[in-house]
């Protein structure tokens, strides 16, 4: 360990998918909760491999859909019923039929911003700095490199023990990441 | 999973092709150096066209709509038309990347990205010509619900309000949905970023994104829900823009096909658009091996179906119109077939309906230049149906005294042709800061297709 430099955790890369997938299971099944996975691509079950939680963002942009879509019409009512009431051919002040289109557009617009930035906030984005790019490799996980690192904040972290016990496992280099 | 497998069928030569070498690819065509000279002349087209629109706008501003040829009876010319054009052309963009998207439809990977560029770039060329057309453009704001001092409120029940939300809402639901699927190859482009400066500039532009798996966890169940948001507000868009036409009482506009019409139009126009931009893209970049002569093909085929629904569309128009037994309606229709403006009419059933007919021909499919000139012909046509709509409806009131001609003057065109320059330079700068080809997608295709070799 270099002093100075405190360790965020240790990382190993692999050439595909499969390894990566096995070694995080592997790693899971040992108890190791603080556990992420950088791939080039989304992998298929990798998720269930490092045992993510299911994302929350569904229900979140369920609700913001909803608030959009409520508060569209209130607008709407509010707007044209009380605050500035014409009677135009005779229509009632709320005419639910033609206030529908904005009602729709407020849904889905207050739903995609909910989608975007929600997920801008589940992925603790935008943070510019992260220790994981420090190790010098990084930079092919967005080309053809897997990696699977474990956190040093995980309770049963041993530094010695996990360096053994990812050398068991297949893989393309084992590195240590520091802050 | 089923459909990155049955994906890896629309790469060609998959044997080539590895995760480094796609990546490559596409990034390159960022970073090369030797392909600015084209760039350079192109963009320069395109940006002499820009200064057009902003010379023409300028002058509209200083000397009013009155530059324009609109009058009464022909209120709404040009900006009208182009208005419909616009925002039509780029509904394919968001029908590639979300309705095929929950469709399952793989193809779509090689041609997501730039049609959405395309839809946004469309969108705001679109958005232009209405608030032009407001006569104190400066006044737009008006629109926007919001307390003020006049205690005045917009009128909901208008839908040229709802236009201002659809077209808002769209603007803004496909610039999200862009800038999410970007992020990952922005990601890209900053680990292969060249110099310090550009790695800066990508990176904060890909707000820190590192491919983890949580990130993709998230990412991933929001694209889906966000395409599952676009698909109805594509159909939804082009519903209330036909509104605009269907609410009146004016012979000609007053129909309930509109919606449906108009959303097929849409599609049908976007989709030849696409067609136009990708062929010579793909030849200029070398990018025959990602966006194949399948793809053109599948294209085609979605613009025969469209322009068959359009048909339709056409068809049961005049239909409607001499069955309703409405006098005005029929002499409208008799109007736009046999009046001043009927040769236009019937260029644009040529346009439309009759030469792209020959996609039935699987030979011709296969030509890219044929489709490419076909697809031409579509956008023409369909630009003529809308001039047709906007136009033949207002030019002859039912009182002899207000009949009138609409005739475009020089800033019309300038106005139109501007925007064409809008387009294409953002097009060009588009192309050449960013990835035109979605990478973490073209990657897992490319993974999927070593995994099972087709």
């Amino acid at each position: 360990m270099t002093p100075g430099r405190e360790l965020y955790g240790i990382m190993m890369a692999f050439d595909g998918a499969d390894q990566a997938r096995e070694a995080a299971q592997k790693l899971h099944q040992e108890g190791f909760r603080a556990l992420d996975a950088f791939t080039p691509y989304p992998v298929e079950d990798m998720p269930e491999a490092l045992g993510l939680k299911k994302s929350w963002l569904p229900k979140a942009i369920f609700c913001g859909g909803l608030l959009g879509g409520l508060s569209g019409y209130a607008l709407q009512y509010w707007a044209s019923a009380y605050a500035y009431p014409l009677v135009i051919g005779g229509r009632p002040l709320n005419s639910i039929p033609v206030f529908i289109p904005i009602t729709f557009e407020t849904t889905v617009l207050a739903a995609a911003l909910t989608a975007t930035f929600g997920m801008l906030i589940a992925n603790r984005l935008p943070r510019l700095n992260h220790p994981v790019f420090n190790v010098p490799e990084f930079e092919r996980a967005s080309v053809d490199r897997f990696f699977v690192c474990v956190r040093a904040d995980d309770p049963r972290f041993d530094y010695e023990h996990l360096r053994s016990l990812m050398n068991q496992l297949p893989h393309e280099g084992i590195h240590d990441v520091r802050i | 999973m089923q459909q990155e497998k049955e994906g890896a069928a629309y790469l060609a030569h998959p044997e080539r092709h590895s995760l480094a070498s796609v990546t490559d690819k596409i990034v390159s065509i960022v970073q090369d150096a030797n392909r600015r000279g084209g760039w350079l002349l192109g963009f320069g087209l395109a940006f002499a066209l820009l200064m057009l629109l902003f010379a023409s706008i300028a002058w509209l501003l200083f000397a009013g709509i009155g530059i324009w040829g609109v009058n009464i009876p022909v209120a709404w010319g040009f900006a009208i038309i182009n208005f419909v054009w616009w925002i039509g052309i780029g509904h394919a963009g968001t029908l590639i990347s979300a309705i095929l998207l929950l469709f399952r439809q793989s193809w779509r990977t090689s041609i997501n990205r730039f049609a959405e560029a395309m839809t946004l770039f469309a969108v705001a060329c679109a958005a232009i010509f209405p608030l032009l057309h407001l006569g104190r453009p400066y006044l737009f704001y008006w629109l926007v619900p919001y307390p003020n001092t006049m205690n005045l409120w917009p009128q909901f029940r208008s839908p040229l309000m709802f236009d201002f939300f659809a077209v808002s809402t769209y603007g803004i639901v496909s610039l999200l949905f862009w800038y999410v699927g970007l992020l990952p190859d922005l990601a890209s482009l900053r680990d292969r970023a060249r110099s310090l400066r550009m790695r800066r500039v990508y990176g904060v532009m890909s707000l820190g994104w590192r491919n983890s798996a949580r990130h993709w966890q998230h990412y991933q169940t929001i694209y889906l829900i966000m395409a599952g948001l676009a698909a109805p507000l594509v159909v939804s868009v082009h519903t209330i823009v036909s509104f605009d036409f269907a609410v009146a009482i004016v012979p000609g506009w007053h129909s309930t096909i509109f919606p449906p019409y108009f959303v097929a139009g849409a599609i049908y126009s976007g989709f030849a658009m696409v067609l136009c931009l990708l062929i010579p893209v793909r030849s200029v970049y070398g990018l025959k091996d990602f966006i194949t002569d399948r793809h053109i093909d599948v294209m085609a085929r979605v613009m025969l179906a469209t322009g068959i629904f359009l048909a339709y569309g056409y068809l049961f128009e005049s239909f409607t119109a001499f069955y309703s037994g409405d006098t005005q309606e029929i002499s409208m229709q008799l109007d736009r077939m046999t009046g001043p403006y009927a040769p236009i009419y019937w260029i644009l059933l040529v346009c439309n309906i009759l030469i792209p007919q020959l996609l039935w021909w699987k030979s011709l499919r296969s030509s890219s230049i044929a489709v490419w000139l076909l697809a031409m012909v579509i956008n023409v046509g369909m630009w003529l149906e809308r001039f047709i709509i906007v136009v033949t409806s207002l030019h002859r009131t039912q009182l002899p005294a207000q009949t009138g001609f609409y005739m475009p003057t020089f800033w019309d065109w300038s106005t139109f042709i501007g925007t064409i320059g809008l387009f294409l330079s953002l097009l060009y700068l588009f192309m050449r800061y960013l990835p035109i080809i979605a990478v973490s997608e073209l990657r897992e295709m490319v993974a999927h297709s070593k995994e099972s070799p087709p």
